[in-house]
């Protein structure tokens, strides 16, 4: 007998595989935007060079939006939703639960691609390093925020755009401090680290707030 | 076990739906909850599950209030299966999720499955099941992790005579071993000295 978490991970691990797609849809997004972008740039390496963190995040926080809003729709739907208020298990701690599995099946690829695609952008090795490391440690704080966005929008049948209109604003720190870090990486005045511990802030505040603010708005929708 | 209403209300979209419902159901009861469309049943089901909030009245169980929701199943329209995961994973999981510490194990998937004569659907993926072996696979999640509970939407809905069948010996059981069943049902279920709640129209 497993514990109610760890077979709520195994389920939505299985359902992701199972369905496929999520994880690749994010990776060829973030492909598409960074090879059309030298295009209508120019052939400007440096320029290409100082922008490439910025669009990488900006691609990588997009792509996560994609997705999210099925977050908790699919549960939804089916009724399963209910049952898993049913359970003797905290509605938060299911919302935390499935907000990691989320992470790893969408932004971890994410989070493995976005270096390599750093190539696309005329970036150096260390700052692929920095895009990494700084999506590494951002991407769950997006994924937390987009789990409100995802409860507050669940039974809406075209939530997504809402739901992006609820959520950018609030992502809007984690962008900052994630290309602050992921600039810093590659030289310039401001150590690396200062950004990285802002940014890891906010995922660690992001990770204790968000579960609670989704699983009340989970709770009141019935009435 | 005692699981007591008291003036139980519902509102929903600003209407009072379930007006001030009374009822008290000890080991092995059963109700039955009858009435016309719209005139609450599902609400008050969902209302005991502690899917809606009650607007005036209270619900105990063995004079305690907060202990409800994790001793009791409930069986709606919706049948909570995941459709790219197979029957004995979709209840597996359920079994693991749902488990209650004191109530002991529950039957496996393979057993309860076989109790409503759908032991061969087991290795395929729920979305390729019709609609009766869906309902079916949802009551079967009543087997797997043991509560004492059952709230039951029209359960018979899209099953055939033989599975509504089997779903009465699976309650008459459950009520011979202490648990109790709540049923919102316009049809005949199969529960025997049940209790019948009648629910009023809304206008």
């Amino acid at each position: 007998m497993k514990s109610p978490l760890a077979a709520l991970f195994v389920r939505e691990f299985a359902i992701a595989r199972r369905i496929g797609g999520s994880g690749s849809m994010g990776v060829v997004f973030m492909l598409m935007l960074v090879t059309i972008l030298p295009f209508a740039i120019g052939p400007d390496l440096n320029l290409l060079r100082r922008i490439g963190p910025a669009i990488l995040w900006i691609a990588a926080l997009l792509a996560m939006l994609l997705g999210l809003d099925r977050l908790f729709q699919a549960d939804f739907e089916d009724g399963s939703l209910d049952q898993l208020q049913l359970g003797a298990t905290p509605l938060e701690f299911v919302v935390l639960v499935k907000c990691l599995a989320h992470w790893m099946t969408t932004a971890l690829p994410l989070v493995i691609a976005a270096p390599l695609f750093g190539v696309l952008m005329a970036q150096e090795a260390a700052a692929m390093l920095g895009i990494g490391v700084s999506l590494l440690v951002g991407t769950p704080a997006l994924t937390f925020i987009g789990a409100v966005g995802a409860a507050a929008t669940v039974s809406l049948r075209r939530g997504g755009l809402l739901m992006a209109l609820l959520v950018l604003p609030l992502c809007i720190p984690a962008l900052i401090f994630g290309v602050s870090a992921a600039t810093a990486a590659s030289g310039g005045t401001i150590p690396f680290a200062t950004p990285l511990a802002i940014l890891a802030a906010l995922t660690l505040a992001a990770g204790a707030l968000c579960p609670f603010a989704a699983a009340a708005l989970l709770r009141r929708l019935g009435e | 076990m005692r699981l007591v209403a008291e003036k139980v209300c519902v509102d929903r979209g600003g209407r009072r739906i379930v007006d001030s419902v009374d009822f008290t159901l000890v080991d092995g009861e059963a109700l039955i909850l009858s009435g016309p469309n719209g005139a609450g049943k599902s609400t008050l089901l969902r209302a005991i599950a502690g899917l809606l909030p009650l607007a005036a009245g209270a619900l105990s169980l063995d004079g305690e209030a907060d202990e409800i929701a994790a001793a009791l199943h409930y069986v709606g329209h919706a049948e909570g299966m995941k459709p790219a995961l197979t029957v004995r994973e979709n209840l597996d999981f359920w079994s693991s999720f749902l488990a209650r510490g004191d109530a002991g194990a529950g039957l496996a998937p393979a057993d309860a499955l076989g109790a409503f004569g759908l032991a061969h659907v087991i290795d395929i993926p729920a979305g390729y099941l019709s609609a009766g072996q869906k309902r079916r696979v949802a009551l079967a999640r009543l087997l797997v992790a043991p509560r004492p509970i059952w709230l039951l939407d029209e359960p018979t809905t899209a099953l055939d005579v033989r599975a509504q069948a089997a779903l009465a010996a699976v309650m008459a059981r459950h009520r011979a071993g202490g648990g109790v069943v709540l049923a919102a049902t316009h049809s005949p279920v199969g529960l025997e000295n049940a209790g019948e709640l009648k629910l009023g129209t809304v206008a």
